[in-house]
């Protein structure tokens, strides 16, 4: 299980602001930093380091690809755990694959596949079928009733 | 969400690719997306805006990695719910403030009679079974089973990746 980055007050602070709508403004950084108290070039060098840590995945609009065309499917397979690495490797190399988790239970991978057009997924998951050699069982959603990606650091 | 699917030009698909994967971390991003694009930055906010508004993009902002931020314990909690009830259950368990994603999925029957999912993060497993047992109230008998797969670990996040 990885660990929780150590991360000081500053660095909370930040990611709780970023999490909300970053402005749509020339000098969108220079705003958020005065709201913060911290100079611009301050957010920028904390920004930086919290991606090369890792604390923060990405950082930039979150698209509704089904609002453009595409599709998104969250998938499971069921991996023995001899070829759980070669699995993951396999699976993971598909740029259509946008995130995947490990989980404890007999359908150990899942993972969401997002692509530019609905027949894409259909697509993809032959794709990943093939090159694993195990079946793909897609969890298409039927309704969203709530998505909201904030957290509170 | 029964909407029009908003008209997006090759422009506006030009701007999600160069986007996609993130703003560039410079004091005027929107001049430099534009500046790739041959376009303004006036008109790339122009365009980000109309997204934003058309519901293509949900917000702009960061995406913490929840186990660096101290969610180190995330479940997926899977409900068998009445079909007839589940829409107006569903609304409610995602509105729970604990619950982040919430969505009606199809059966895999025999092995999987789950069509409810909704996602938990918390600091540690104990808030997970406390908050999926909160869960289990609200469902009271219109639920015939439940489970809660926990991860263990983040193989891939690197979010959507469409070709140009």
């Amino acid at each position: 299980m990885p660990e929780a980055a150590a991360l000081d007050e500053t660095d909370r602070r930040l990611i709780n602001a970023l999490q909300g709508d970053f402005p749509l403004v020339a000098e969108p950084y220079r705003e958020v930093a005065e709201s913060l108290g911290l100079s611009e070039a301050e957010l920028l060098r904390r920004l930086e380091s919290l991606h090369q840590r890792r604390v923060l995945t990405r950082f930039g609009p979150m698209f509704q690809i089904e609002r453009a065309g595409g599709a998104f499917v969250l998938a499971a397979m069921k991996v023995a755990e001899a070829d759980f690495e070669r699995v993951a490797a396999q699976v993971n190399a598909f740029p259509e694959v946008a995130h995947n988790y490990r989980r404890e239970h007999a359908l150990n991978m899942w993972f969401v596949l997002a692509t530019a057009t609905p027949q894409g997924i259909a697509e993809t998951i032959a794709a990943i079928e093939a090159a694993t050699g195990l079946p793909v069982f897609p969890f298409p959603k039927e309704r969203e009733y709530f998505v909201e990606m904030k957290l509170h650091a | 969400m029964p909407e029009s699917k908003p008209d997006l030009d090759a422009t506006d698909r030009r701007l999600i690719v160069a986007t996609q994967g993130g703003l560039p971390r410079v004091p005027r991003p929107y001049d430099a997306i534009g500046g790739e694009l041959g376009i303004g930055g006036d008109e790339v906010i122009a365009r980000l805006q109309r997204m934003l508004d058309s519901g293509v993009i949900r917000r702009i902002g960061a995406v913490p990695n929840h186990y660096a931020i101290g969610y180190t314990a995330n479940g997926m909690s899977v409900w068998d719910v009445d079909d007839t009830r589940i829409d107006e259950l569903g609304a409610r368990v995602g509105a729970l403030e604990f619950v982040t994603h919430c969505y009606r999925r199809p059966r895999r029957l025999p092995d999987w009679p789950y069509n409810l999912f909704a996602m938990v993060h918390s600091r540690n497993r104990e808030e997970v079974a406390a908050r999926v047992a909160e869960i289990a109230v609200l469902l009271g008998a219109a639920c015939r089973a439940h489970d809660v797969l926990y991860s263990t670990a983040i193989l891939k996040k690197t979010g959507l990746r469409i070709a140009g």
